[in-house]
């Protein structure tokens, strides 16, 4: 039976409006309500699906973060993984380490398949799929909005610029989750309570000989530039003379 | 010197402009040779539209059947060996590049920045995080490859009048065959495309049904505009997911782009932020799609935009 592993990733919350440090050295997270980045979310949920319709027998849900992103793991044991595997580092990591530290734990798991999401909402870089397929020497299927396992391959639809794309990939696969793959279920109180006994392991990313140090440095955070203030016009005329004004229609 | 290897974007026939708004950004890196290299069945075509672009030095072609539909997989190990040649390698923050990029970064085993939107160095960029809420500054390592994917929204497209020298080359590569295409479903339309139109007419969930966003495509075509949507009226079914206007969708920066019953999540906004002019109109004034408007007009849709219409017309 197939085994699926799921990247988790601990991100400020989606409501949360992030605010830049006024030394430009980062932005605030000091007390700011973490979770799971959506997108992951999403990637748990399909493979729950999947394990519930029988296609899996056991879904990982793996992390790479500091200590509190164990709060993140057991969130997903709570919504139906079965186990949850933290690589643990204290420094903020770039796509291609988790890609590599992911990639290490892959070849002791071996798994079916991988299910990332599409691109974490604190970097927006989209990139962690892609490269553990890449390192992997497996096909990916990135932007997936349906999946369906036949046998020892999966047919994705992917949503992409020009409309949707259907590839076929042979399995084992990396797939990133978009959008309307699905819609995550909701965490139940009891579910929250049986995740406390289901098995979380500990291991430290320079055990697994990657270096956290991914070659890029931030040398600067700011805000960004806001737009200037606009106005409310009353009616359709005003709106259009506005317009006509600035030669933007005729 | 920099030597940036772009990669074109294309339908097979037609070039992407988000391959035009790359050639801008590798023009800013001072001195660049820019390259533009074409993979397809049949890159006659694409690779003449490339060769037009003013900035372009050089344009590559790489002919072969399995480049008729842009598999990750398959391009990324030939991109792999071409690049030994090129100090960069550039593709445009599409589905396209964020799909392939990260694969050939991954394979060069080194780290990418996505989403480049100003370039201060050969290896210093500035690029977008959380939404677009916090701007950074981004070093790389110049004694290894520079491999990046661009920001469509942050560089104009780089004008036609260039005519520089194509030529074939041929790479020897093993193609993986474990990832294979099977269709794409587009919808054909005579409308200006969402990513470089000069205008955007964009619909939301208060449009309330897939027969009442009609009046988006309605406004759209009188005004010459593409159509977009919010993840509202996509996940609704309003409108066809390539639509989508936002942090997970397109990103966009028309002239003139016109919200309509978009109350402007933040995950919308960060999608439109470039726009030149920002038109909204929504029935609740607390919307904040009105905190990034030029132009407000609070009403109902259903009486506004049909009297715009016809405002036009006359």
């Amino acid at each position: 039976m197939r085994k699926i592993l799921v990247g988790v990733k601990r991100v400020v919350d989606y409501n949360v409006r992030v605010r830049v440090k006024p030394d430009g050295s980062g932005v605030a997270t000091d007390g700011v309500k973490m979770s799971v980045n959506p997108f992951d979310e999403i990637a748990l949920e399909e493979a729950l699906r999947l394990r519930e319709r029988g296609e899996a027998s056991e879904v990982v849900a793996v992390s790479i973060g500091p200590d509190d992103a164990q709060q993140q793991l057991r969130t997903a044991l709570a919504m139906g993984a079965d186990r949850a595997i933290l690589i643990k580092t204290d420094r903020p990591v770039e796509p291609l380490t988790t890609a590599q530290a992911l990639l290490a734990v892959l070849r002791k798991e071996n798994p079916d398949l991988v299910i990332v999401g599409k691109q974490a909402i604190d970097d927006d870089a989209a990139q962690t799929g892609p490269m553990l397929a890449a390192l992997w020497d497996r096909p990916q299927a990135t932007f997936c909005s349906k999946l369906e396992i036949k046998g020892g391959t999966a047919v994705i639809v992917r949503e992409v610029d020009a409309g949707l794309e259907t590839i076929e990939v042979d399995l084992p696969a990396v797939i990133s989750a978009d959008l309307r793959l699905n819609e995550p279920r909701y965490v139940k109180l009891p579910d929250i309570m049986k995740a406390k006994k289901k098995p979380l392991e500990v291991i430290d990313l320079a055990a697994l000989g990657v270096s956290a140090d991914g070659g890029l440095k931030t040398v600067l955070t700011e805000a960004p530039k806001p737009r200037s203030k606009g106005i409310i016009v009353k009616d359709v005329g005003e709106l259009l003379d506005a317009l006509r004004k600035k030669g933007l229609v005729s | 010197m920099s030597k940036i290897l772009i990669i074109a974007e294309h339908d097979g026939s037609k070039l992407s402009s988000a391959t035009a708004r790359c050639v801008t950004c590798a023009r800013q890196v001072p001195g660049a040779a820019v390259t533009v290299a074409v993979f397809a069945a049949n890159p006659a075509p694409v690779a003449a539209a490339a060769a037009a672009l003013t900035g372009v030095d050089t344009v590559v072609t790489i002919t072969d059947p399995k480049y008729a539909h842009a598999l990750a997989a398959v391009l990324a190990p030939v991109i792999v060996k071409l690049a030994a040649d090129y100090t960069h390698v550039l593709g445009a923050s599409t589905t396209f590049g964020k799909d392939l990029i990260p694969r050939v970064a991954a394979l060069l085993g080194v780290p990418q920045i996505s989403d480049l939107m100003s370039v201060e160095g050969p290896y210093r960029f500035k690029r977008p995080i959380y939404a677009g809420n916090a701007i950074i500054t981004v070093e790389a390592a110049p004694d290894r490859k520079l491999v990046a994917t661009v920001r469509s929204a942050s560089f104009e497209a780089t004008a036609a009048g260039g005519s520089a020298p194509v030529t074939a080359l041929s790479i020897e590569v093993a193609t993986p065959t474990h990832t294979r295409f099977v269709s794409l479903s587009a919808a054909a339309s005579d409308r200006p495309e969402l990513q470089s139109a000069q205008r955007v007419v964009s619909g939301g969930r208060a449009l309330g049904s897939k027969e009442n966003f009609q009046l988006i495509f309605s406004l759209a075509d009188k005004l010459g505009a593409a159509v977009g949507a919010s993840r509202a009226a996509v996940d609704a079914g309003y409108a066809p997911n390539e639509l989508q206007v936002g942090q997970t969708g397109k990103i966009i920066a028309p002239e003139l782009y016109v919200a309509v019953g978009i109350s402007g999540a933040i995950q919308h906004l960060t999608g439109i932020k470039d726009a030149r002019t920002i038109v909204a109109i929504n029935k609740d004034s607390e919307a904040p799609i009105f905190e990034v408007a030029d132009f407000g007009l609070i009403g109902d849709l259903f009486q506004i935009v049909p009297a715009l219409e016809k405002g036009l017309s006359k």
